[in-house]
């Protein structure tokens, strides 16, 4: 669309701005002048340069933090991003059970994130919870609490639960958005599923999946609230996160400087990675 | 094969709904019987667990509490992001598309990062544990959202319809008001049903923004949880109820939900 | 290759139709011989993108039978009937390139490579694609998307029938001419049986040899686009085709003849007037309507010019008749008579011409 040159447009913009400059820019800036200086309580600071950087990112316990980050966002998009598009393919596509569908699968999206913590945990208690005893009924030794293995299954598989949706309803607004002369082209063409998949569905569905990704990439960083209530990211340190470590420095310790750094840090990376996901997939438009 | 289609999606319903069926199973049970019984339905069923949240009121106003700051965000987002999405849908001007990623990125913050200054900023200017407190530091991740669906639907609008509109005399408010606003209700019922939703959902900021008289309900629950012993059945009724809100609004929107991220532009 | 016949074919979208409106397809009966360029013309909703879903397979008739040559093809999908269609919208795979889409049906049904390359550079150069045949498809125009959609169907040696379903839709007005005579060449060329779709009359009447007239899941005039200008066979082919469309006024039976509010009017089918039953109408075109000396009394309204002619806008009583007045003849002020030529003047019963 070709769009008129009008200055003026920044008053439209300007309560957007206002509002949303004053939660971010000023406490980004507290946050940048935190991890600057180094206080001893009192609100009395000293300037700290770039040391508490220098700590972050040299420190054992950041980079554990943030390895297990990596392989949960990793994981959790190799497995939601796939299921996601398989189950919109088999989705009906018209008639009564799409609205079924449809309610019944936002549903985990909109409870609140600690209740889907909860949830989970008296889900997946191996005493009084539905996973938990059926798996030890099976003779699996389950016990997410003790074993950081089973902690790390069911944080993932309480991920998987709670946003494979997502997915879902964005491949599957992709989907119906094809218009039906395509599927006909390709079944005269003698196009196999195989085929009309790879050069109609997934093509199309191209824009709708960048966001997909983008999203689950940018949620899954900075997913807090749900692991914490059902693991409290333990046993040991085994499903502390970014968010749930950055907390713990931050309240736990009352380390503002160190907190204060990490944050920053944080930030740009997931800011780096988006960014660089984003100019990839929209580098040639053509995929 | 064609015909087994239908058993990829109702076992993955299934599977969305068994942790929720042993949620509401848990909140028709006493906190005894599921500690001391291991069944799939609730033995000795009761309603005494919701008869407490609703007679008390340390319950109750979280949900009211909750339900309060959750529309306050929602109308304040929808309607500052009514005009700014217009401009970007409409019009170009210096530093459009800088500004439009910039909001984007606010998407983007850890709600970690930003908790503790947040908290400091609003016990600075007096707004601690007040709704407004909650509902606008939600706008942080609610307005970007919202400027990016709207400005989906928006442009998806020719601009013949606006300059017609001049055309036969109206002026930018009345248009805007009259003619464009109906024009685009699905997108607004959208972007709504997107602001309500994050803000329903999010606890980490909404907890640290209040103590008592904003306290939402889900924090109601994590402190009742480490005072008051492991109250399960109470926890399980309190948390089955949090499920409500979400369902009523997602089944008015369900012919749109789709389509609200569809339209919004990467 | 193949003779296509439709027989009795009658569908509804609906399982149980209530009422015969509810029939996209009221009765059908065509046979379209091998070879030949037919159009199925009608507006918007009478049918025709049905009987065309029906015929290449992506709809089965709720009754009826449809026979390639003599075998019965009613219950084969798409890919077994060895059809082809351009769609309304191009349709082409974004991903591949000019190349890799007129390649696809073949592909697909496991052709050897070498004879692939061999089709396709040949099909490309048919359609002046050959300079682009390695870009990728999704960056070419309307024009270029449609052709490659023509090609994916040209390329294949087996297909029966290519179909045209409103193909020149997205296309820039200056270059719908050239890509519809592209397709008439086309035809002559491969020879291959060519069904086009359209509502628009001019693409209808310069492709086909034949045009089928549609209205309200009905045919109501097969034939030659002299056949249909001429001798238009329901009141609605003499409305539908040609502008301004047929003069159609009430008339009355009179001593035998045909009369317009008791002005007598000379009509070329009278010997059949004896079996009218239902309302009468005259039908003439206003291309065989001039003024005269006598004959019928009218009041001219309006004159609009149309570059080498001009139409003449007239009353009679409540009546409107339309004629065409070449450049130089004059135009009576107001009062005027009409004369209509008897050869072209006709009698409709209940929208049908009477023989």
């Amino acid at each position: 669309m070709n769009k008129t040159v009008n200055q003026k447009a920044w008053f439209f913009v300007l309560p957007v701005l206002a509002l949303v400059a004053f939660n971010a820019i000023i406490p980004l800036m507290t946050v940048v002048n935190y991890s600057l200086q180094e206080t001893f309580g009192d609100n009395v600071f000293f300037w700290a340069g770039t040391q508490w950087f220098q700590d972050v990112l040299g420190s054992e316990r950041f980079h554990a933090a943030l390895g297990r980050q990596l392989l949960f966002t990793f994981t959790i998009l190799v497995i939601e991003i796939p299921l996601g598009v398989a189950i919109a393919l088999a989705m009906p596509r018209t008639g009564p059970w799409v609205s079924v569908c449809l309610v019944m699968m936002a549903l985990p999206l909109l409870i609140p994130w600690n209740v889907v913590g909860a949830m989970w945990n008296i889900f997946a208690l191996p005493d009084i919870g539905l996973l938990g005893h059926t798996l030890n009924a099976l003779g699996w030794d389950y016990n997410f609490t003790r074993n950081p293995g089973d902690a790390w299954m069911t944080v993932i598989l309480m991920d998987v639960w709670h946003w494979t949706s997502l997915v879902v309803l964005l491949a599957y607004a992709g989907l119906v958005s094809i218009p039906d002369a395509y599927y006909q082209a390709a079944k005269i063409d003698g196009a196999r599923p195989w085929a009309i998949f790879r050069y109609i569905q997934l093509p199309k569905m191209k824009r709708v999946l960048t966001i997909a990704i983008l999203l689950r990439f940018m949620d899954s960083f900075n997913i807090y609230t749900e692991p914490f209530v059902l693991t409290g990211g333990g046993p040991g340190n085994s499903t502390t996160l970014l968010s749930i470590d950055l907390v713990k420095v931050a309240l736990g310790q009352f380390d503002l400087g160190p907190a204060a750094a990490m944050s920053l840090i944080y930030f740009l990376i997931i800011l780096l990675f988006s960014w660089i996901f984003y100019a990839v997939m929209t580098r040639n438009e053509e995929w | 094969m064609r015909r087994a289609t239908w058993l990829v999606p109702t076992l993955y319903i299934i599977f969305l709904m068994l942790p929720i069926y042993w949620l509401l199973n848990m909140s028709f049970k006493t906190t005894n019987e599921i500690l001391g019984t291991f069944s799939l339905w609730p033995q000795r069923f009761t309603l005494e667990n919701y008869i407490t949240i609703f007679t008390d009121p340390t319950w109750y106003m979280g949900y009211v509490n909750s339900l309060i700051y959750v529309t306050i965000n929602t109308l304040l987002s929808v309607s500052v992001a009514l005009p700014a999405a217009y401009a970007f849908s409409r019009y170009s001007f210096i530093g459009d598309k800088h500004l439009f990623f910039w909001l984007l990125t606010n998407r983007m913050a850890p709600a970690a990062v930003f908790a503790l200054p947040i908290f400091q900023l609003y016990s600075a200017v007096g707004l601690f544990d007040t709704h407004l407190a909650v509902a606008l530091a939600h706008t942080l991740f609610n307005i970007p959202l919202a400027v990016w669906i709207l400005e989906g639907f928006m442009s998806g609008v020719p601009k013949e319809l606006d300059d017609t509109a001049y055309v036969d005399g109206y002026s930018f408010g009345r248009f805007f008001v009259r003619i464009f606003i109906p024009t685009i209700a699905a997108g607004i019922g959208v972007a709504a049903f997107f602001c309500f939703m994050f803000s329903w959902v999010e606890l980490l900021l909404a907890k640290t923004l209040t103590a008592v008289e904003a306290k939402p309900i889900a924090a109601t629950m994590t402190r009742t949880a480490s005072t008051s012993g492991y109250e399960l059945g109470l926890l399980a009724a309190a948390g089955s109820l949090t499920l409500v809100p979400g369902a009523v609004v997602v089944y008015f929107v369900r012919n749109y939900i789709a389509k609200g991220f569809a339209l919004g532009r990467v | 290759m193949a003779k296509i016949t439709l027989e009795h074919l009658r569908h509804s979208y609906m399982a149980n139709p209530p009422t015969e409106a509810d029939w996209a397809l009221r009765r059908l009966d065509i046979v379209w011989d091998d070879g030949g360029a037919y159009a199925l013309l009608g507006p918007s909703g009478c049918g025709k993108t049905t009987l065309l879903n029906i015929v290449s397979g992506l709809l089965k008739p709720t009754e009826g039978r449809v026979l390639f040559d003599d075998r019965d093809v009613t219950d084969l999908p798409p890919d077994q009937r060895q059809i082809a269609q351009v769609f309304q919208f191009p349709v082409i795979y974004d991903t591949m390139t000019v190349y890799g889409n007129l390649a696809f049906p073949l592909r697909n049904r496991n052709v050897p490579e070498k004879e692939v390359d061999q089709r396709v550079r040949q099909i490309a150069d048919m359609l002046d694609l050959t300079g682009r045949l390695d870009s990728r498809a999704s960056g070419l125009t309307a024009d270029g998307k449609q052709k490659i959609s023509l090609g994916r169907g040209l390329v294949r040696s087996d297909v029966n029938v290519i179909m045209f379903d409103e193909p020149l839709t997205v296309i820039d007005p200056h270059l719908k001419w050239v890509l519809r005579s592209k397709l008439k060449e086309l035809h002559q060329e491969v020879g291959r049986t060519m069904i086009y779709v359209t509502h628009d009359q001019t693409e209808a009447l310069t492709f086909a040899d034949q045009v089928v007239v549609m209205n309200l899941g009905e045919v109501v005039q097969v034939g030659t686009p002299v056949e249909l200008f001429e001798r238009p066979e329901h009141t609605f082919v003499g409305h539908f085709i040609g502008s301004p469309g047929m003069n159609v006024l009430p008339c009355e039976l009179a001593n035998g003849g045909a009369s317009i509010d008791g002005h007598r009017v000379a009509v070329a089918n009278a010997s059949a007037l004896k079996q009218a039953d239902g309302a009468l109408e005259i039908g003439i075109r206003p291309e065989f309507v001039s003024f005269a000396d006598e004959g019928l009394p009218v009041n001219v309204v309006k004159v609009s010019d149309a570059g080498r002619y001009r139409i003449v806008d007239t009353r009679l009583g409540d009546h409107s008749i339309k004629l065409l007045v070449s450049e130089g003849e004059t135009v009576p002020s107001e009062r005027a008579y009409l004369r209509f030529d008897p050869e072209r003047t006709r009698v409709y019963c209940d929208s049908r011409v009477m023989t």
